[in-house]
Protein backbone atom coordinates (compact mmCIF):
# COMPACT_ATOMS: atom_id res chain seq x y z
CA UNK A 1 0.00 0.00 0.00
CA UNK A 2 1.05 3.49 -0.75
CA UNK A 3 2.29 6.01 2.20
CA UNK A 4 -1.31 8.31 1.97
CA UNK A 5 -1.72 11.64 4.25
CA UNK A 6 -4.95 13.12 4.13
CA UNK A 7 -5.97 17.04 5.25
CA UNK A 8 -9.33 17.87 5.84
CA UNK A 9 -8.51 22.20 6.44
CA UNK A 10 -12.25 23.27 6.69
CA UNK A 11 -10.81 26.63 7.53
CA UNK A 12 -8.56 26.87 4.34
CA UNK A 13 -11.55 25.08 2.52
CA UNK A 14 -9.40 22.26 0.95
CA UNK A 15 -9.30 18.35 0.88
CA UNK A 16 -4.98 17.23 0.60
CA UNK A 17 -3.86 13.72 -0.11
CA UNK A 18 -0.43 13.03 -0.51
CA UNK A 19 0.85 9.57 -1.76
CA UNK A 20 3.87 8.09 -2.96
CA UNK A 21 4.43 5.34 -5.64
CA UNK A 22 6.82 3.17 -6.75
CA UNK A 23 7.02 4.78 -9.63
CA UNK A 24 9.36 7.29 -11.45
CA UNK A 25 7.78 10.83 -11.99
CA UNK A 26 6.82 10.61 -15.63
CA UNK A 27 5.47 7.08 -14.94
CA UNK A 28 3.01 8.95 -12.38
CA UNK A 29 2.23 11.94 -14.88
CA UNK A 30 0.59 9.51 -17.45
CA UNK A 31 -2.18 8.25 -14.96
CA UNK A 32 -3.18 11.51 -15.57
CA UNK A 33 -2.36 12.71 -19.17
CA UNK A 34 -3.59 9.14 -20.56
CA UNK A 35 -7.08 9.36 -20.38
CA UNK A 36 -6.98 4.90 -20.31
CA UNK A 37 -4.83 5.46 -17.66
CA UNK A 38 -6.90 8.11 -15.98
CA UNK A 39 -10.06 6.45 -16.39
CA UNK A 40 -8.79 2.95 -14.45
CA UNK A 41 -8.27 4.88 -11.15
CA UNK A 42 -10.15 8.26 -10.76
CA UNK A 43 -13.85 6.12 -10.21
CA UNK A 44 -15.22 5.37 -6.40
CA UNK A 45 -15.54 1.84 -5.38
CA UNK A 46 -18.65 0.80 -7.69
CA UNK A 47 -18.62 3.86 -9.94
CA UNK A 48 -16.27 3.14 -12.77
CA UNK A 49 -15.11 6.20 -14.77
CA UNK A 50 -15.42 6.59 -18.52
CA UNK A 51 -13.63 9.52 -20.18
CA UNK A 52 -15.30 11.13 -23.15
CA UNK A 53 -12.62 14.32 -23.62
CA UNK A 54 -9.24 15.03 -22.97
CA UNK A 55 -7.66 17.53 -24.06
CA UNK A 56 -4.86 17.62 -21.72
CA UNK A 57 -3.39 21.12 -22.67
CA UNK A 58 -3.88 24.48 -21.41
CA UNK A 59 -7.20 25.33 -21.84
CA UNK A 60 -8.25 21.78 -22.75
CA UNK A 61 -11.34 20.23 -21.37
CA UNK A 62 -11.70 17.10 -19.51
CA UNK A 63 -15.06 15.54 -19.59
CA UNK A 64 -15.61 12.16 -18.18
CA UNK A 65 -18.77 10.22 -16.04
CA UNK A 66 -18.75 7.98 -13.38
CA UNK A 67 -21.74 5.07 -13.90
CA UNK A 68 -23.16 3.57 -10.79
CA UNK A 69 -23.91 -0.07 -9.33
CA UNK A 70 -27.46 0.55 -10.61
CA UNK A 71 -26.65 2.33 -13.82
CA UNK A 72 -26.73 6.00 -12.82
CA UNK A 73 -24.35 8.07 -14.54
CA UNK A 74 -22.90 11.17 -12.74
CA UNK A 75 -20.79 13.46 -15.22
CA UNK A 76 -18.18 16.01 -14.65
CA UNK A 77 -15.67 17.89 -16.60
CA UNK A 78 -12.53 19.44 -15.73
CA UNK A 79 -10.44 22.43 -17.23
CA UNK A 80 -6.70 22.70 -17.43
CA UNK A 81 -5.61 25.44 -16.19
CA UNK A 82 -1.84 24.95 -15.79
CA UNK A 83 0.68 22.19 -17.13
CA UNK A 84 3.97 21.55 -16.56
CA UNK A 85 4.97 17.77 -17.13
CA UNK A 86 5.48 15.85 -15.81
CA UNK A 87 5.45 18.13 -12.18
CA UNK A 88 2.36 20.42 -12.03
CA UNK A 89 -1.28 20.05 -13.23
CA UNK A 90 -3.96 22.35 -11.92
CA UNK A 91 -7.71 22.19 -13.43
CA UNK A 92 -11.10 23.68 -12.54
CA UNK A 93 -13.29 21.22 -11.84
CA UNK A 94 -16.87 20.87 -11.54
CA UNK A 95 -20.37 18.65 -12.44
CA UNK A 96 -22.20 18.14 -15.39
CA UNK A 97 -25.56 17.71 -17.01
CA UNK A 98 -26.60 14.64 -18.01
CA UNK A 99 -25.86 15.69 -22.16
CA UNK A 100 -22.47 16.55 -20.89
CA UNK A 101 -22.54 20.46 -20.60
CA UNK A 102 -21.57 22.13 -17.83
CA UNK A 103 -23.94 22.65 -14.22
CA UNK A 104 -23.39 26.04 -12.54
CA UNK A 105 -25.45 24.98 -10.02
CA UNK A 106 -23.34 22.21 -8.65
CA UNK A 107 -20.24 23.38 -6.70
CA UNK A 108 -17.00 23.97 -8.70
CA UNK A 109 -13.30 23.87 -7.21
CA UNK A 110 -9.86 23.65 -7.95
CA UNK A 111 -7.65 20.48 -8.14
CA UNK A 112 -3.36 21.26 -8.26
CA UNK A 113 -1.63 17.97 -8.63
CA UNK A 114 2.32 18.10 -7.83
CA UNK A 115 4.41 15.07 -8.55
CA UNK A 116 7.61 14.92 -7.12
CA UNK A 117 10.53 12.77 -7.93
CA UNK A 118 11.98 11.29 -4.75
CA UNK A 119 15.57 10.19 -3.78
CA UNK A 120 14.54 6.24 -3.66
CA UNK A 121 13.09 6.38 -7.08
CA UNK A 122 10.03 6.77 -6.24
CA UNK A 123 7.60 9.54 -6.49
CA UNK A 124 5.34 11.45 -4.35
CA UNK A 125 1.78 12.80 -5.40
CA UNK A 126 0.65 15.81 -4.06
CA UNK A 127 -3.53 16.48 -4.89
CA UNK A 128 -5.34 19.48 -3.19
CA UNK A 129 -8.65 19.74 -3.83
CA UNK A 130 -10.05 24.03 -3.07
CA UNK A 131 -13.32 25.03 -2.51
CA UNK A 132 -14.67 28.68 -2.87
CA UNK A 133 -17.02 28.11 -0.25
CA UNK A 134 -17.56 25.74 3.26
CA UNK A 135 -20.89 25.46 1.66
CA UNK A 136 -19.09 23.46 -1.64
CA UNK A 137 -16.15 21.85 0.47
CA UNK A 138 -19.95 20.71 2.65
CA UNK A 139 -21.87 19.65 -0.33
CA UNK A 140 -18.93 17.88 -2.71
CA UNK A 141 -17.73 15.46 0.74
CA UNK A 142 -21.57 15.30 1.66
CA UNK A 143 -22.27 13.94 -1.50
CA UNK A 144 -19.75 11.56 -1.67
CA UNK A 145 -20.85 10.35 1.88
CA UNK A 146 -23.26 7.55 1.36
CA UNK A 147 -21.60 5.40 -1.01
CA UNK A 148 -18.38 5.52 0.61
CA UNK A 149 -20.10 5.70 4.50
CA UNK A 150 -20.27 1.56 5.23
CA UNK A 151 -16.64 1.34 4.55
CA UNK A 152 -15.34 4.77 6.09
CA UNK A 153 -17.92 4.21 9.15
CA UNK A 154 -16.35 0.47 9.57
CA UNK A 155 -12.98 1.81 9.61
CA UNK A 156 -13.67 4.72 12.34
CA UNK A 157 -15.76 1.85 14.54
CA UNK A 158 -12.32 0.29 14.66
CA UNK A 159 -10.76 3.28 15.49
CA UNK A 160 -12.94 4.31 18.18
CA UNK A 161 -12.22 1.08 19.67
CA UNK A 162 -9.16 0.45 19.96
CA UNK B 1 -25.83 13.72 -9.20
CA UNK B 2 -24.18 10.78 -7.33
CA UNK B 3 -26.45 10.84 -4.81
CA UNK B 4 -29.26 12.92 -3.56
CA UNK B 5 -28.64 13.24 0.19
CA UNK B 6 -31.77 13.09 2.91
CA UNK B 7 -32.90 15.94 4.38
CA UNK B 8 -32.18 15.12 8.12
CA UNK B 9 -28.89 13.93 7.08
CA UNK B 10 -27.76 16.54 5.23
CA UNK B 11 -28.66 19.32 8.38
CA UNK B 12 -26.92 16.90 10.46
CA UNK B 13 -23.83 17.39 8.20
CA UNK B 14 -23.99 20.77 7.97
CA UNK B 15 -24.26 20.75 11.80
CA UNK B 16 -21.37 19.21 12.35
CA UNK B 17 -19.22 20.85 9.71
CA UNK B 18 -20.21 24.30 11.21
CA UNK B 19 -19.47 23.00 14.58
CA UNK B 20 -15.95 21.58 13.70
CA UNK B 21 -15.01 24.35 11.65
CA UNK B 22 -13.66 26.47 14.62
CA UNK B 23 -10.62 25.30 16.43
CA UNK B 24 -11.52 26.46 19.67
CA UNK B 25 -14.77 23.85 19.43
CA UNK B 26 -12.02 21.27 17.75
CA UNK B 27 -10.25 21.40 20.77
CA UNK B 28 -13.23 21.31 23.15
CA UNK B 29 -14.26 18.21 21.14
CA UNK B 30 -10.82 16.70 21.93
CA UNK B 31 -10.68 17.21 25.61
CA UNK B 32 -14.17 15.67 26.33
CA UNK B 33 -13.39 12.65 23.93
CA UNK B 34 -10.01 12.31 26.28
CA UNK B 35 -12.21 12.74 29.25
CA UNK B 36 -15.87 14.34 30.28
CA UNK B 37 -15.25 17.79 31.26
CA UNK B 38 -16.85 20.80 33.47
CA UNK B 39 -18.56 23.73 31.80
CA UNK B 40 -16.85 25.82 34.27
CA UNK B 41 -13.13 23.68 33.92
CA UNK B 42 -13.70 24.41 30.13
CA UNK B 43 -13.98 27.63 30.58
CA UNK B 44 -10.95 28.10 32.27
CA UNK B 45 -8.85 26.34 29.61
CA UNK B 46 -9.30 29.22 27.04
CA UNK B 47 -8.84 32.90 26.59
CA UNK B 48 -12.32 34.13 25.94
CA UNK B 49 -15.43 34.79 28.30
CA UNK B 50 -17.28 32.09 30.08
CA UNK B 51 -20.40 33.31 28.09
CA UNK B 52 -18.42 32.57 24.87
CA UNK B 53 -17.15 29.20 26.04
CA UNK B 54 -20.80 28.15 26.72
CA UNK B 55 -21.41 29.23 23.08
CA UNK B 56 -19.38 27.09 21.82
CA UNK B 57 -20.79 24.17 23.75
CA UNK B 58 -24.40 25.11 22.53
CA UNK B 59 -23.10 24.58 19.20
CA UNK B 60 -21.31 21.56 19.41
CA UNK B 61 -24.62 19.90 21.35
CA UNK B 62 -26.67 20.92 18.34
CA UNK B 63 -24.37 18.75 16.30
CA UNK B 64 -24.75 16.23 18.67
CA UNK B 65 -21.55 15.91 19.19
CA UNK B 66 -21.34 16.56 23.27
CA UNK B 67 -23.95 16.11 25.37
CA UNK B 68 -24.63 17.92 28.38
CA UNK B 69 -25.85 16.81 31.88
CA UNK B 70 -25.82 18.43 35.50
CA UNK B 71 -24.39 16.99 38.38
CA UNK B 72 -24.41 17.70 41.54
CA UNK B 73 -23.71 21.67 41.01
CA UNK B 74 -21.90 21.11 38.10
CA UNK B 75 -22.63 20.97 34.31
CA UNK B 76 -20.91 18.79 32.79
CA UNK B 77 -19.58 17.87 29.06
CA UNK B 78 -19.12 14.39 27.54
CA UNK B 79 -18.21 13.06 24.22
CA UNK B 80 -21.16 11.40 21.65
CA UNK B 81 -19.38 8.57 20.34
CA UNK B 82 -21.92 7.84 17.68
CA UNK B 83 -22.19 11.52 16.42
CA UNK B 84 -18.48 11.53 16.12
CA UNK B 85 -17.86 8.72 14.16
CA UNK B 86 -20.62 9.92 12.18
CA UNK B 87 -18.58 12.85 11.54
CA UNK B 88 -15.05 11.72 10.88
CA UNK B 89 -16.67 9.15 8.68
CA UNK B 90 -17.72 12.32 6.78
CA UNK B 91 -14.41 13.69 6.89
CA UNK B 92 -12.46 10.76 6.19
CA UNK B 93 -14.77 9.55 3.44
CA UNK B 94 -12.46 11.62 0.99
CA UNK B 95 -9.35 9.81 2.08
CA UNK B 96 -11.48 6.64 1.50
CA UNK B 97 -11.79 7.30 -2.01
CA UNK B 98 -7.98 8.37 -1.99
CA UNK B 99 -6.48 5.41 -0.09
CA UNK B 100 -9.06 3.35 -2.99
CA UNK B 101 -7.73 5.61 -6.04
CA UNK B 102 -3.82 5.10 -4.80
CA UNK B 103 -4.15 1.46 -4.56
CA UNK B 104 -5.96 1.42 -7.90
CA UNK B 105 -2.91 3.32 -8.74
CA UNK B 106 -0.56 0.59 -7.92
CA UNK B 107 -1.65 -1.26 -9.60
CA UNK B 108 -1.89 -0.57 -12.69
CA UNK B 109 2.21 0.83 -12.27
CA UNK B 110 2.77 -3.21 -11.12
CA UNK B 111 1.78 -4.22 -14.52
CA UNK B 112 4.00 -5.05 -17.44
CA UNK B 113 4.41 -2.10 -19.56
CA UNK B 114 2.33 -3.38 -22.54
CA UNK B 115 -0.97 -4.45 -20.66
CA UNK B 116 -1.03 -0.50 -19.76
CA UNK B 117 -3.36 1.96 -21.16
CA UNK B 118 -4.71 1.31 -24.00
CA UNK B 119 -4.83 -2.18 -24.02
CA UNK B 120 -6.44 -2.92 -20.54
CA UNK B 121 -9.11 -0.36 -22.06
CA UNK B 122 -9.90 -2.50 -24.85
CA UNK B 123 -10.05 -5.38 -22.34
CA UNK B 124 -12.71 -3.35 -20.21
CA UNK B 125 -14.77 -2.49 -23.24
CA UNK B 126 -14.95 -5.54 -24.41
CA UNK B 127 -16.14 -6.78 -21.48
CA UNK B 128 -18.76 -3.88 -20.54
CA UNK B 129 -20.58 -4.61 -24.06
Amino acid sequence: MPVIDAITDLEALTLTFVTEHDAPVERVWLLWADPRQLERWWGPPGWPATVTEHDFRVGGRVRYHMTGPAGEIAAAWMRITELDAPRHLRVDEGFSHDDGSENPAMPAGECDVRFEQLADGRTRMTVVFSYASRDDLELVVGMGMVEGFSSAAGQIEAVLAG
Amino acid sequence: MVVQLEPLRQAEIDAIFHALADATRRDIVARVIEREQSVSGLAASYAMSFAAVQKHIAVLERASLVVKSQRGRERIVRAEPAAIARARAVLEHYETLWRHRAAAIDAILAEEPEQQGEEHARHRRHHRS
